[in-house]
């Protein structure tokens, strides 16, 4: 009975034109089927459809499935865009690029580099060490975690491309900024001294990518499939079932006094601030702000609460404070909560 | 004897490409020596930016996520 599982599992690699093909067409049709599926789904059970109980199941029963349908194809699309992108390859890039357009190579490298936070530090090192300028190196470790596959899908599936879209570019401009910022204050001193001798220090590359055909890069595609949506659904899942909660039972606009359009001036820094100590992925906070957003909060304040929980968390300041000293961190900390502030701020005028 | 050593700063993916090099070891029956590197400077003197790397007798072998269980029998085949 072995046999015909190892060669289901080897078919993608063996035909990989014709499995994108199928598996395309399967996802499109899944897609199409999702609100009939979901509202047939609510219909069998013993509930009002109008009522509480009704809307919050509804909800649930479409968005989950929904999003994590997107995720699936948009994490598979990455897993095979980063077998032609390595750290290596990015690092090799930068080198020796001004402060500028460098900065703006390293965000945009930043969303298809191949990227997990805990290997942040010795990315960072490993930038300075080729003669990457400091200010261009954070624009990277920026971009890479606040810019990625999942938010970008996420935000995508429950708010549409304009919002999606509206991310990246205003995304990809914080980290520009902040490192364009953190370059020009010219705070290489700030560097732990270890790490300050590596700098230019001329890395030895260690094993380039070998050439991949087709086959081998819908193979990691699938892998990262795996990695990824095995490890974020169950948070999808949660954050989902919470918003739904939200979606069902708190009274339309409970949060507009407090996130809404005539909330205070301060209600964007206090988002801000409550997002920073805040540790989660972007697959746990997505769904919670769909449901708040539904609520009568508004889109600025609750994206700048959004990456201020992605982009800036505790953990990942104990992590750089073994390469930064503190005051190298605060001003990491405070240039990129002040871009975050901004982008709030303007989404809420503009919109 | 195989010298095996997996760098990486302790993150959930170097402890599964620890256990997977060690299951697959016992499941060759191979005798490796495998060690953790967890020290930054340690793992920056490899030269590997992205963990989890592999390095196998001194020469590195795998950067940047969970090696495939393919590519560690390959190793421990000493190919």
């Amino acid at each position: 009975m072995q046999a015909p599982a190892i060669q289901l599992k080897r078919w993608p690699s063996q035909q990989p034109l014709l499995f994108v093909i199928l598996v395309t067409l399967i996802w499109f049709s899944l897609y199409q089927a999702l609100t009939s599926v979901s509202e047939a789904l609510v219909a069998t059970l013993p509930v009002a459809r109008e009522g509480h109980l009704g809307g919050a199941l509804q909800f649930f029963f479409y968005d989950t499935p929904k999003v994590l349908l997107l995720l699936t194809g948009i994490v598979f699309v990455v897993g095979v865009v980063h077998t032609f992108v390595s750290p290596e390859r990015t690092r090799a890039m930068l080198t020796g690029k001004r402060l500028g357009v460098g900065n703006v190579m390293a965000a945009s490298l930043g969303i298809v580099t191949p990227f997990c936070s805990c290997s942040a530090v010795p990315l960072f090192i490993g930038f300075l060490q080729a003669g990457v300028p400091l200010g261009v190196t954070f624009s990277f470790l920026i971009s890479a975690p606040m810019v990625n596959e999942v938010a970008l899908a996420l935000l995508f599936g429950m708010f549409g491309w304009k919002v999606a879209t509206l991310y990246l570019v205003l995304g990809l401009t914080v980290a520009i900024v902040a490192g364009m910022v953190i370059g020009k204050l010219d705070m290489g001193n700030h560097l732990e001294d270890w790490v300050r001798e590596m700098q230019n220090s001329q890395a030895v590359n260690a094993g380039e990518v070998t050439s991949m055909n087709w086959g081998k890069r819908i193979d990691s595609g699938i892998s990262h499939v795996r990695e990824i949506v095995g490890k974020v659904w169950p948070y999808i899942i949660a954050g989902i079932a919470l918003g739904a909660g939200i979606h069902g039972y708190v009274p339309e606009d409970f949060m507009a006094s407090v996130m809404g359009k005539d909330a205070p001036w301060w209600s964007v820094p206090a988002a801000v601030a409550i997002g920073v100590p805040m540790y989660t992925n972007a697959a746990g906070i997505i769904p919670i702000i769909e449901a708040l957003m539904g609520k009568g909060a508004v889109l600025g304040t609750v994206l700048a609460f959004m990456m201020s929980v992605i982009a800036l968390s505790a953990p990942e300041m104990i992590i750089l404070r073994k390469v930064l000293k503190p005051r190298l961190i605060a001003t990491f900390a405070g240039v990129v909560a002040l871009g975050i502030l901004l982008v709030g701020y303007v989404f809420n005028a503009v919109l | 004897m195989l010298n095996i050593k997996v760098l990486g700063t302790g993150c959930a993916n170097c402890k599964t490409t620890v256990k997977l090099i060690e299951d697959a070891a016992r499941a060759k029956g191979v005798t490796i020596e495998l060690d953790k590197v967890e020290e930054i400077k340690d793992i920056m003197s490899y030269g590997v930016m992205s963990t989890p790397g592999v390095v196998l007798n001194g020469k590195v072998v795998h950067a940047g996520g969970i090696p495939s269980r393919d590519k560690v029998e390959l190793w421990l085949a000493g190919v």
